[in-house]
């Protein structure tokens, strides 16, 4: 009995570990009924693998088998794989007995289209429902929206899950026309923007009645193929903003495409974009806590990201005029703004000067990047500022400094 | 003056009150099992007093209700300079107490922060890493050697989440426990000798479903793994090794 569950296991996690999207965060489901489990707000993930991507939820399909044929994913119906099916019993045992162990945050489930998009979202909505209701589980549940599927459907949905997500896989309608010729982007719009209007509502109604049921707690998000099709980086960022701004989404995901098929829709690649991948979500960064604008990060003349530098050296080097930054008088939106400055260092930074003045020894001690920060900071004992240093001169001058340390490395993921 | 006291937080804040009380200024604070007599010095032991350990305790919360907090959990890093780190920091918090805010200009606040979010990330790995296993009575059981002495921080976190299973985290360098009965959790001793419990169980001491599942893990764990992505670097970074010898998967 177990190697059977055992197969369907290898089989139906590994067609589903191309769907990036590893966050159990943004939801605080309390374990009020004394059942197991709750949602821990900030997300944890439980392990790593040899990827060094993080391990937080049970990832797996319910099913592969899909009616679709899709060029990009490895489920597509002309792909010659093994195919397998999880009965919802045992998709709920797996949850729980993993989650009792303490190796997951809680469920990801998605699936393959069998039959048609009602009759594959009611099973998934079925599982999460199983698992509130006659388990008591309040771990993080996130639910694929299958586009295509019927709002009442969706509604349930929201109902159990803490998270759901529908993914746009192709960054533009053009592209995606071509590899996956059964799909459009109205079908992936509609359930998103039908779900972004519950989620709305829920939260109203929630601030005046407690009582309210929660509906999908932690928004929603998608993810965008890198590098499979041409779009460029500018078009990529601006499609993410226009998701975070018209969608309210919570993330937008970026996975480099790997080369799951030799289907020759697809370009032939030998490795996947990966620097790529991390400049874009540096951009993301940017966007979502920095408070760069898309067009700022990168601009329609050079519409890739620069993939020696992080994007905000990047940005810094082509705005030489609004440095150096005084980082005792300079307003925490500005210093925000430089490289190697972050969230709390900048935090630290607006707090301390109110105490006195700021020297480059306690700089150096806050956690700011200091060999890129000084070259764009000034107000400090010492002057290191930039004004010796012509913009392109500095870019290679920084490029070397990342060579040196390896900082060519990928590391936020 | 070197004070020499039991090792317990309360134990510190009754130095505190002490030195204050006697205008007696510390040059050293030494929990008593480090101690070793030195040929000048008679060193005064400070007996753990609770009530001027709570009137400390009040006075800071008062000051600022975040900072005893962050005092306690410097206090948990065992550090080997926390003594005299805590006694400054209180120093300042009661001749400056606007400072404690947030001025970081101040080292010894920049250290306690630096340790406070080394503290905080040993939490989270717990939080992460501890992995119970099912035992033929129905008891839950993981066994940690964390960094820092971080039990007694994270037992809310498991109390919450494993509501309605008993559980027991162990601490294998520390020797202690912590221990969850369905009402309420506990910290437990145990001569791991002599007790049934080392840092992996045997099979005989397992739930008979208790292998399958670590199985099916460990099996979830190698299939998920994209082999054109391996980075591992950035694995060992996220994973190091001194956890391994917990983890079912690794």
């Amino acid at each position: 009995m177990k190697e059977r569950i055992k197969e369907k296991l290898q089989i139906l996690s590994d067609a589903a570990k191309y769907d990036v999207s590893c966050a159990s965060s943004g939801s605080n489901r309390k374990n009020n009924n004394k059942g197991l489990g709750n949602a821990s707000g900030m997300g944890i993930c439980h392990s790593y693998t040899q990827d060094g991507r993080c391990v937080s939820l049970l990832k797996i399909l319910l099913t592969n088998h899909c009616i679709f044929d899709c060029a990009y994913c490895v489920s597509r119906k002309s792909n010659e794989v093994k195919r397998a099916a999880f009965t919802v019993q045992e998709v709920v045992d797996l949850t729980i007995n993993f989650y009792r162990r303490n190796y997951i945050e809680g469920l990801f489930l998605s699936s393959g289209i069998f039959k048609d998009a009602d009759f594959t979202m009611e099973r998934l909505v079925r599982i999460a429902k199983d698992l509130r209701t006659l388990h008591r589980f309040n771990g993080y549940i996130h639910l694929k929206a299958i586009p295509g599927a019927s709002e009442d459907v969706l509604h349930e949905a929201g109902l159990y899950a803490d998270r759901l997500s529908v993914n746009l896989e192709i960054p533009s309608e053009k592209s995606l026309k071509k590899i996956a010729p059964e799909k459009n982007y109205k079908e992936v719009y509609s359930p998103m923007n039908f779900l972004k209007g519950r989620i709305a509502g829920y939260k109203e109604e929630k601030k005046h009645l407690k009582s309210a049921p929660l509906f999908s707690p932690g928004g929603q998000s998608t993810q965008i193929v890198v590098g499979a099709t041409p779009e460029r980086d500018y078009h990529i960022l601006q499609l993410s903003a226009s998701l975070y701004r018209d969608q309210q989404l919570k993330r937008v995901y970026y996975s480099g495409y790997i080369p799951v098929s030799n289907d020759n829709r697809l370009p032939a690649i030998s490795k996947p974009p990966l620097m790529r991948e991390h400049r874009l979500y540096q951009a993301d960064w940017l966007m979502r806590f920095y408070g760069f604008e898309a067009h700022e990060i990168v601009e329609q003349e050079q519409p890739d990201l620069d993939l020696h530098l992080d994007p905000k050296v990047g940005w810094a080097l082509r705005h030489p005029e609004v440095f150096p930054v005084n980082v005792q008088t300079a307003p925490y939106e500005a210093i925000l703004r430089v490289p190697g400055i972050g969230l709390k260092s900048a935090r630290m930074i607006v707090q301390s000067r109110k105490f006195g003045v700021l020297r480059s020894a306690h700089l150096k001690k806050m956690g700011l990047v200091w060999k890129r920060a000084r070259y764009f900071i000034c107000g400090i004992d010492r002057e290191l500022k930039a004004k010796d240093w012509k913009p392109e001169i500095l870019r290679h001058h920084l490029i070397a400094q990342s060579v040196q340390h390896g900082a060519g490395q990928l590391s936020l993921f | 003056m070197h004070f020499v006291y039991d090792s317990t937080f309360p134990g510190l804040l009754t130095v505190v009150f002490t030195s204050y009380a006697e205008k007696w200024k510390p040059d050293q604070i030494t929990p008593k099992k480090r101690y070793c007599p030195g040929l000048f010095s008679a060193p005064y032991e400070v007996h753990t007093d609770e009530i001027k350990a709570k009137r400390v305790a009040k006075k800071l919360q008062c000051i600022n209700p975040s900072f005893l907090q962050l005092l306690y959990r410097v206090f948990l890093s065992e550090d080997r300079l926390r003594e005299m780190l805590i006694y400054r920091l209180i120093q300042l918090a009661l001749t400056k107490p606007e400072s404690v805010k947030g001025d970081f200009r101040n080292p010894d606040l920049l250290r306690a922060k630096e340790l406070n979010k080394q503290i905080g990330r040993e939490v989270h790995r717990m939080h992460a890493f501890v992995r119970f296993q099912h035992t033929k009575d129905d008891l839950w059981f993981a066994a940690i050697a964390p960094d820092f002495d971080v039990m007694p921080l994270i037992g809310e976190h498991f109390e919450k989440r494993y509501a309605d299973q008993q559980w027991l985290i162990y601490d294998t360098t520390r020797r202690y426990g912590l221990h969850y009965d369905l009402e309420k959790t506990r910290f437990v001793e145990l001569d791991i000798e002599k007790t049934a419990y080392p840092e992996k169980l045997t099979p005989a001491q397992l739930h008979a479903e208790e292998d399958s599942y670590q199985d099916l893990w460990r099996t979830y764990f190698q299939s998920v793994n994209i082999t054109a992505r391996n980075n591992l670097k950035l694995h060992l970074r996220h994973l190091p090794r001194r956890y391994w010898r917990f983890l079912t998967e690794k």
